[in-house]
Order: structure tokens, then sequence, then C-alpha cells
């Protein structure tokens, strides 16, 4: 028997398994998959938590409730990764032999990496929300908050869910609405972007929508360390910005294994170098990574999850059949971003092309607004949590086209072609 | 796109200023690009500029965090080198294109 290993049983690891226990010849594979622990939680829903849109128990399950009958489960943390004997050593000193690996260990904050940001002030007036601990603690925080000084920084570039930082901006612009103390809550988003967003066209759609929602942005920001003792933070540059209540979003970094294993990318981030069309590691060809844990130049979301799964299974048995790898992944992403009263946003988009206006086909629900404010957008959010724990983890295909399709998409203008098209309307964004 | 007159030579460049082609930099324009920007180049700032060109070439995204990782300066040198955005100034002088950050 030939043996197959999966590296973390989140998004992309259970949805992996799902897919080759379907696919593969079982026969001549047998496949184990490792997780430290038992507990699935939606990650998306963390989001929710603290305006006490969804409560804990909407987030938790267990891992072993999405695996396929008879799945190989060792409950254990990997240790290290030595990919020159072909074998994984785990925490307890056990030791795994492969003869195909799957990485998909992810990604997780580490307050940490920047000084002062889990000193005294952690979990007291300093909260994290994409961690199930963090997301709970700040929904009991703004229960009793009174108002002040709010600010949402992000603490690096690279960041699971980069839409996550901006709905909760305007969740909590709602959520303070509602509560009738809006105007005793100074919300700002700081950030080490230039802008609200990274592509162009949805930061001027982002950063009209901040300015309505009077959410002041600070761009450039890149902070060195919080000054816990007078309750700011400043940058490398020496700018200040004061806080009552601090919400992070810390360094982003994928797994220690990786680094263990000496795998870990330059920036010593953790995140592995693969290739960024066939999802290959780019050293060993035995060893493929998907979700998070990945360095490819797109978002970290379940959504990239679940496209990158349906490129690799693909090309997973082209590697067992001795085949040339044949699926292309395109960098496809597809995030709605909730906006708060019960309407969203969504975009779609990949390597090549930034989020657009336009129209997103989606069967039933269908067609969705990219790039604008509708009602139906948020139905498609809440509607997702059901598709996540029905379809996405449990490997079937969505009503949604793997590799980003132009269609409905509103792309700008060329200005050399300007003069041989037909005057159109001008969409108005919002 | 723009072109650029600096020491008789056409630069091409995108409306922002960023070199389009890395290839038409020299040390002679990366000297006189750093002036409008009021900064005079000492051998530290051509380490960093080197660096952030090999990386380009390699083709490895860019990053504050990358270049202070990098050994050849620290996060705050870094600021200290190219003030106010250090990532887009150095490499607006190195002749490389505005770093994008993935969304």
């Amino acid at each position: 028997m030939k043996k197959l290993l999966i590296l973390g049983a989140g998004t992309a690891g259970t949805m992996m398994l799902n897919k080759l226990d379907k696919r593969i010849d079982k026969e001549e594979w047998d496949i184990t998959i490792i997780d430290k622990d038992n507990t699935h939680y939606y990650q998306p829903g963390f989001l929710f938590i603290p305006f006490g849109i969804y409560q804990p128990s909407d987030v938790v399950k267990t891992r072993k409730e999405f695996f396929p009958k008879g799945t190989n489960f060792i409950m254990d943390e990997v240790e290290e990764i030595n990919a020159a004997d072909k074998e994984v050593i785990l925490k307890s000193g056990k030791e795994l032999s492969y003869d195909l690996l799957v990485i998909a260990t992810g990604t997780k904050p580490v307050p940490s990496e920047t000084e002062g940001l889990d000193g005294p002030l952690w979990y007291k007036d300093i909260f994290d929300f994409y961690t199930f601990e963090g997301a709970t603690l700040l929904a009991k925080k703004l229960r009793d908050w009174k108002g002040g000084k709010l600010v949402i920084n992000l603490a690096e570039t690279i960041i699971k869910c980069p839409v996550a930082p901006l709905e909760f901006a305007f969740l909590a612009d709602a959520y303070f609405t509602e509560k009738g103390i809006r105007d005793k809550v100074d919300i700002q988003y700081v950030t080490p972007l230039s802008g609200a967003f990274t592509k162009p066209i949805a930061t001027k759609m982002l950063s009209q929508l901040m300015e309505e929602k009077n959410i002041h942005v600070v761009p450039d920001f890149y902070i060195e360390h919080v000054d816990n003792e007078n309750k700011k933070i400043v940058s490398y540059d020496g700018l200040e910005v004061d806080f009552d209540l601090l919400v992070s979003i810390p360094t982003n970094m994928g797994s220690e294994m990786v680094e263990n294993s000496n795998m870990s990318d330059e920036d010593d981030l953790n995140f592995i170098p693969t290739n960024k069309h066939t999802l290959q590691h780019k050293e060993h060809e035995n060893i493929f990574v998907i979700g998070d844990a990945t360095n490819l130049p797109t978002s970290k979301a379940g959504s990239v999850a679940h496209f990158e799964g349906e490129i690799l299974i693909e090309n997973i048995l082209d590697f067992m059949n001795n085949k040339p790898l044949s699926a292309n992944f395109d960098g496809h992403a597809n995030c709605f971003i909730e906006t708060g009263f019960g309407k969203a946003a969504l975009i779609d988009f990949n390597y090549t092309t930034e989020p657009l206006p336009g129209q997103f086909p989606i069967p039933i629900l269908g067609p969705m607004g990219l790039l604008k404010e509708t009602r139906i957008n948020h139905m498609g959010k809440l509607a997702f949590k059901w598709v996540y724990w029905h379809m996405l983890l449990t490997g079937k295909s969505l009503p949604v086209s793997t590799n980003m399709s132009m269609s409905g998409k509103k792309a700008p203008k060329k200005e050399e072609n300007k003069e041989k098209e037909e005057p159109q309307q001008e969409e108005v964004l919002l | 796109m723009d072109t650029l007159t600096i020491n008789n030579a056409e630069i091409k460049v995108n409306e922002e200023g960023y070199f389009t082609d890395p290839s038409q930099w020299s040390e002679d324009i990366a000297i006189e690009m750093a002036k409008k920007e009021n900064i005079d180049l000492t051998d530290k700032h051509f380490e960093v500029l080197n660096f952030l060109r090999s990386k380009h070439a390699e083709e490895v995204p860019l990053s504050i965090r990358k270049v202070g990782k990098s050994g050849v300066v620290n996060i705050k040198e870094f600021y200290a080198l190219f003030p106010g955005g250090p990532l887009k100034i150095s490499s607006k002088i190195a002749g490389i294109p505005k770093p994008v950050s993935c969304v």
C-alpha cells in the first residue's frame, strides 16, 4: 500500500480528504489525516460573534463528523517534515512515512510578533477577532463598552480573509448605531496599505463607503509597537494613534512545523513556496500545498481553498498515474463583504483580474451585484454557512466556476479603445 | 505611459512615475531619481536598491517585512533611509514596479 498523508483537518484538509476518498484507488492508496484536536470552527463566523449576530455555538463542530467513514485520524501535532526521507515526525515522537503529502496547516495570528501587542492590555483593551477566544471575549467587552476611540489595526499586509477587517469596521458602525451610542464612538481604520484595500477599483468603492459611515482611514501606518501605558500604537516612522479599545489583526504566520522543516518563505512568515498554478511544492514533487499554508499571491480564504481543491484533486490523480500535472489554478477568489444594516457587497477576482463591478451569475439566489451593496449579497453571506458545512467541507462541487469568469463583469475601458467603444451608461458604484 | 528624461536618457514610466522597464536603470539615474525625493544616496541606500532589484528579477513579491529580514537593513533603518513610504519610494528609485500587496 502507498501512503498519502494530509497534515491539517481544517477547511482545506477536510475538503481534500473527502475529494480524495471519492476518487483514489483504495486498493493502492491508504489515506491518513492529522490534526492536533477534534474541533472544527466555522471561521467566517468569527466576524459575527463580537456583535452578537452569531453565538459561539453557531461556529463549532467536531472534525470527525466531516470525515468519510473509516478515516484514519491521528490526533497529534506535526513537529517536522523530513522531505528527504519522506517522513513526518509528530510531537509524540511517532514517525510516519509517506509517498504523497498534502500540507493544509493553515495560518494563525501571532500577536507576539509585535512588541507590546500581547502585553498587559491583551484581552482587556486589546483584542483580535480571528480566533474563537478573541471573538468571544471581544463580544463580552463590546456588550458593556460605553464608547471612546475604537482603533482597528492591521499589523501586516498578508492576512487571512483580507476583507474581514473592513467588515468588522462596517459592522461596528452598525452595532453602535443600533445601540444608540455611535456619536460616542470614534472608529479609526489604521492600515499598512495605502488605502482601505489593495486593488484600485475596489479601494475606490470601499473608501467611499468608509467615508459615508464616518470611519476614518489612516493609511501607510506600519506598526512597530503598542504602548500599553499610554494606550497608543506607534509606527516605525513615529506616528502615534491613541486608542481606548484596540482591535488588532496581528501578523499572520503559517505553522511552526513549516519553520522546523526549513520550508519557510523569505519573509519568515512560514508560508510555503508553492507553484501558483499546479499547487505542487516548489522543491519536492511528492508534496502538494493547499489553502492558507501556501505563499500564493491570492487571498487566504475558504473560497480560495475550495477553488484550489478542484484543481489539486486533478493534479494529485495525475501525479498518482505518473502523468504531467494537467490542472491550472488561476488565483480565483470570491468574497462577500458584509457592510452592515443587512447588506453586503461581493468581489470576484484572480491573479490577473482585480475585483470589478457588474453582476455575478449564481443559480437560485442569483445574479449578485459585484462591488455593490445589496440585501441579496447579505443573504448569500448568511447562506454560505450552510454551504460550508454541507457542500464545501464534504468536497462537493459548488455552482460557481473554478476558474474566474468574466461573465457579467464590467472591465474598465482602456484609454486607447475609448473612441471605438459605444458610449455606455456610467456604472455608479453604490 | 509617460517618459522621464534623466541624464539625456528617455525613461519609460507609468502614471505614478515607476519604471516600466527595469533594464533602463543605472546608478546615475538612481541618484537623479533620489534627488526628486530629497534623498542623497549613500552606499547603504544602494545596498537596499540592489537587494530590491535582485528580488524583483527573481519575481519575489516584496514587502517591508521582507526587506527587514534581508540582512541589509532592519525596518527602522529602512524607514530612516527612505522616509515616508520606504518600500514605495525605494522601489521607484530602484527602477522596479510599485510593489503590490495581494488581496
